[in-house]
């Protein structure tokens, strides 16, 4: 298959911070250590020859009963010079449950969301995070749905919200708040 | 009754059950409330080629307020529970409940952590519609039936 155009990868990123993989889909694909993920990312976005502008994705991966078991994966786009990145980051279960992966929500906005489907599908945390809560599942599940050891189906009763009940006087206390706050 | 042939003008007795069971089973307003693809079964099942309003349920309402029918037409996931129980807690008294097609029955081929098994763990069902998604006249057959379910309730 062929090769899509490689980024100057060599200009842009300090020796020793990357290793680039092989893959069968022709992306260049870099493995790059949690700790310094951040820096790889900021400089993939500055760096005149690069200018990674788009953070397409950012996803994982469950490879139990690999050591290590998770990858982190990000994908790349520069929109100016027409160029395709992934990045791969490889983490323990114990480093996923600790905070080692950082967050690159700083960098592109868009891998908030991202991140937190990661967390809440995955279990991995990511340190620095605005606001890592769940995102697909609702608030009070337990668990983490796409990890291997994960059930397929659970046998729990539905949730389901009791119907809302007020007092008259809850009721008239209501209004009166509501009230209030529409006058100032 | 024998009251028609005491009288000479042209009367015709009934109960009051009746009455009021006809005009229910005769205007069903259904909520608009499609969860996935049966939702488009069901949308054509209003629309003119299967048109159900020969049958007198062709008023989708946006509010459950106004509406006396849902229909559920897809897979329901845990998420989607409380939501739906919510809306089928706001329509108003009588009220009847349709389950559209595999997945709102049983869970369907989604047997996984992430659908209910079936809508009656969350909200009485009066109608199983089978299908895989069911075809609008499959619907229009559950929504005949429950006109004659209707009509045989006592008040």
């Amino acid at each position: 298959m062929s090769m899509l155009p490689r980024p100057p990868l060599e200009d842009a990123l300090p020796a020793g911070t990357f290793q680039e993989t092989e893959t069968r889909d022709g992306i260049p694909t870099l493995l790059v250590p949690a700790a310094s993920l951040r820096d790889v990312a900021a400089a993939l976005r500055d760096h005149p020859g690069c200018r990674f502008d788009v953070l397409l994705d950012v996803t994982a991966a469950d490879h139990y009963p690999r050591r290590p078991r998770f990858d982190v994966v990000y994908h790349l786009v520069s929109t100016g010079h027409r160029y395709t990145l992934r990045v791969r980051v490889q983490l323990e279960q114990a480093e996923a449950e600790a905070d080692v992966l950082p967050t690159l929500s700083t960098l592109w906005p868009s891998a908030n969301w991202q991140e937190r489907e990661v967390w809440d599908l995955f279990g991995i945390r990511v340190a620095g995070h605005p606001n890592l809560t769940r995102l697909l599942t609702p608030d009070d599940w337990e668990g983490h749905p796409l990890r291997k050891d994960y059930p397929v189906q659970v046998k729990l009763p539905v949730k389901t919200y009791e119907p809302l009940e007020l007092t008259e006087d809850e009721f008239r206390a209501n209004v009166e708040a509501d009230r209030r706050a529409r006058r100032s | 009754m024998g009251l028609e042939q005491q009288l000479d003008i042209p009367v015709l007795t009934t109960t009051v059950e009746k009455v009021v069971t006809w005009a229910r089973k005769s205007a069903i307003w259904p909520v608009t409330f499609g969860l996935a693809c049966c939702a488009i079964e069901m949308m054509s099942m209003s629309a003119s080629r299967y048109d159900i309003a020969r049958f007198g349920a062709e008023v989708f309402r946006a509010s459950p307020r106004q509406a006396d029918l849902m229909i559920i037409a897809g897979r329901l996931s845990r998420k989607m529970a409380p939501v739906l129980r919510r809306i089928y807690d706001q329509m108003p008294e009588p009220k009847w409940v349709i389950s559209m097609g595999a997945c709102a029955s049983v869970g369907g081929v989604f047997d996984n952590y992430a659908i209910v098994q079936g809508v009656d763990q969350v909200v009485p069902v009066d109608v199983f519609v089978p299908g895989c998604p069911p075809r609008p006249e499959s619907l229009i057959y559950g929504i005949v039936q429950l006109q004659q379910k209707i009509a045989e309730s006592k008040l």
